[in-house]
């Protein structure tokens, strides 16, 4: 028998995975077996052979090169033009430090077997042996900062919900990734769902919740699919502890991403951003004191219980302890999914790390942090991956995205867009961003045409002034850093 | 996903009953009913309304936040271009203006035939693999004219 790895994590079938599954599926003496992605997404699809010497992988396997790759990894891993060799002796994941994303691409997702075989359990089994405040507290040791974008303590939101009174408490995933340029939610809940699962059961151990929400968005159907499994497995194998979990997929809305307008959909309502305070973790869902954690967070939590959190918190720079699963994107050579340290330079990432640009030009321009995010030039490829680093030059890590602009790109038109986005995306609730975002699209456009450049720029100025000081969310508040970081470094691109 | 069925309130009425118990249950309920009938029709608003003690206007104002949910069936493909910023960077731009000329619908529009519906999206997840759409349920990478013309042409 020869086992084959095929990943059937969305970006592989994308470009072809399940007809690669499907021909192999064919072959006598092959088991399938279907992972989660490596997250070396221009080698996608990528398809490993286990060997006695351990597996061998191969791509990317284009329709054309099916038959022969399939012939290659069966003769048990035989040369061919597509032979990457053993997948962990890639630099890309050789140079990467994964502890969030150390099962994903390596395990079939939704054997439970497999999840435990490659340290899963380990952090609830942990938890329950010390008791929520002891878990609290690693989590606050670890440094654990929020990994949707805002990068708040996780322990103490934790602690801060656990000393909240009410009736029941709530533990709501934030799966709504809306960010361009990001995608590690979705390869996490794909490739590796338990670790979520397990993360939510620790946070509800220790805040005292007696119901989890997963907030999926729409645009992911396959996560959707393969969260919804591993639930069924982790409820009849009794892994939950007596806090139940629902999936609820949203229904294409940006903003929903956003703490509160999340809860205000989770409750069946219009997504519409909720004034703080009160806080979520007093006041949250349904009026109960509930946490809300981004994906990652959550799925790092096993990890640190199993380890402690001092062993996490070793890994990373100044403010911003562990790892993050960095996202590579856009116009780039290596794009993927790069957990490492916080520290690693911009320009690691994108020139050494990244390869450059797909297109083959040179780097104009770098949105780190999704739609919301500044765009950097090379002059600041110096800028270290961290929280403050990045605050420090007018810009935000958010949830790690990083998305690649060759010289083709027209920054007046990122701006332009910019705001353009935030007026469809608006939830109406503040005049700063309702009624902003469309007049700063109208002003953009009046610059682009020609008319009274530095007077209109001017007042574009003025008005993301107010936007980001006016705003009652971050949609409103951030769509300032993309806009002013076009104008600040690319300013030849607003000049007639 | 199965196709739309054609809209009857007693199917609908089924969907709201055994849904309706969940907390929170008014947008899960407009998503189902979404997936059966293709979209909710003003009568399906005002039987939600009724079923969990809402106005109307609270009911219409959930339905009508959300880009997913529509009052008029879409065509029979559903094909969503992502237009966000890892996709532009790859081209997506040019290639969305293409497929509008090619099909002759601008952005949300059907065509004339009743076979494409054209749908903005912002982000797929799919950003290295990028320019990215799903075509139905169905998500596809790597995107240039061809493919997608091909994809356009081999729509039901």
């Amino acid at each position: 028998m020869t086992n084959l790895f095929i990943p059937r994590d969305s970006a592989a079938v994308a470009v072809g995975a399940e007809e690669i599954a499907a021909t192999a599926a064919r072959r006598r003496g092959v088991t399938v077996i279907r992972t989660g992605s490596r997250g070396l997404h221009w080698l996608e699809p990528l398809i490993e052979v286990e060997t006695p010497a351990g597996r061998v992988a191969y791509g990317p396997v284009g329709a054309d090169d099916i038959t022969a790759v399939l012939d290659a990894a069966i003769a048990g891993g035989a040369p061919h033009r597509l032979r990457i060799g053993k997948p962990e002796d890639h630099p890309f994941l050789k140079r990467q430090t994964r502890l969030t994303f150390s099962r994903c691409g390596i395990i079939d997702p939704l054997s439970w077997s497999d999840y435990v075989a490659h340290g899963g359990g380990k952090g609830l089994t942990r938890a329950r042996a010390i008791g929520a405040d002891a878990t609290i507290a690693e989590i606050t040791a670890s440094g654990l900062r929020g990994r949707g974008g805002a990068g708040f303590p996780a322990g103490i939101k934790w602690k801060t919900t656990r000393d909240a009174k009410g009736d029941n408490k709530y533990i709501v995933c934030n799966a709504d990734e809306g960010d361009s340029g990001t995608f590690a939610d979705r390869m996490l809940m794909e490739g590796d769902p338990f670790a979520l699962i397990e993360g939510m059961a620790i946070a509800a151990l220790a805040v005292g919740a007696t119901k989890g929400f997963i907030y999926i968005r729409s645009e992911y159907p396959l996560a959707i699919a393969v969260m919804r499994e591993a639930l069924g497995i982790a409820r009849a194998r009794n892994l939950l502890d007596g806090c139940d979990i629902e999936i609820r997929v949203g229904a294409g809305s940006y903003v929903c991403g956003e703490e509160t307008a999340l809860l205000e959909s989770l409750e069946g309502k219009r997504g519409q951003v909720r004034a703080k305070p009160p806080l979520p973790a007093h006041a949250g869902l349904f009026g109960r004191p509930t946490v809300v954690n981004n994906v990652l967070t959550l799925a790092t939590a096993p990890v640190i219980l199993a380890d402690g959190g001092a062993a996490y918190a070793k890994h990373g720079a100044a403010k911003s302890r562990g790892t993050m699963p960095i996202q590579l994107a856009g116009n780039l050579k290596h794009g993927g999914l790069f957990e490492a340290p916080f520290g690693l330079t911009l320009g690691e990432l994108v020139t050494d790390i990244g390869g450059g640009t797909a297109s083959g030009r040179p780097v104009r321009a770098v949105q780190v942090g999704g739609p919301l995010g500044a765009y950097f030039p090379p002059a600041l490829f110096d800028t270290p991956f961290d929280y403050e680093a990045f605050a420090a030059k007018d810009g935000l890590i958010g949830h790690g995205g990083i998305v690649v602009f060759d010289d083709t790109v027209d920054m007046a038109r990122q701006a332009r867009f910019a705001m353009e986005f935030c007026a469809i995306e608006s939830c109406g609730k503040c005049t700063p961003c309702r009624i902003g975002s469309v007049r700063g699209k109208e002003t953009i456009d009046r610059i682009i045409a020609g008319e009274n450049v530095a007077a209109n720029i001017a007042l574009v100025e003025d008005l993301c002034a107010t936007m980001k000081a006016g705003s009652l969310c971050a949609l409103g508040g951030f769509v300032p850093y993309p806009v002013l970081s076009a104008i600040r470094h690319f300013r030849e691109d607003f000049e007639p | 996903m199965s196709a739309p069925i054609a809209w009857t309130p007693a199917r609908a009425a089924e969907i709201i009953l055994s849904l309706k118990h969940l907390d929170g249950a008014c947008l899960p309920i407009l998503r189902a009913i979404q997936a059966e009938f293709g979209h909710v029709p003003p009568e399906a608003v005002a039987m939600v309304a009724d079923a969990l003690n809402l106005s109307r206007a609270e009911v219409h104002g959930t339905f009508s936040f959300y880009h997913d949910l529509r009052a008029e069936p879409a065509g029979r493909t559903v094909v969503k271009l992502c237009r966000a910023e890892a996709c532009q960077a790859m081209g997506g731009d040019a290639l969305a203006e293409r497929a509008m000329r090619k099909i002759g619908v601008d952005w949300h529009g059907t065509t004339a035939d009743g076979r494409v519906t054209l749908e903005p999206a912002f982000c797929l997840g799919l950003c290295s693999t990028a320019p990215a759409a799903m075509v139905g349920e169905r998500v596809v990478g790597r995107l240039d004219e061809t493919t997608l013309g091909r994809l356009l042409d081999a729509a039901p």
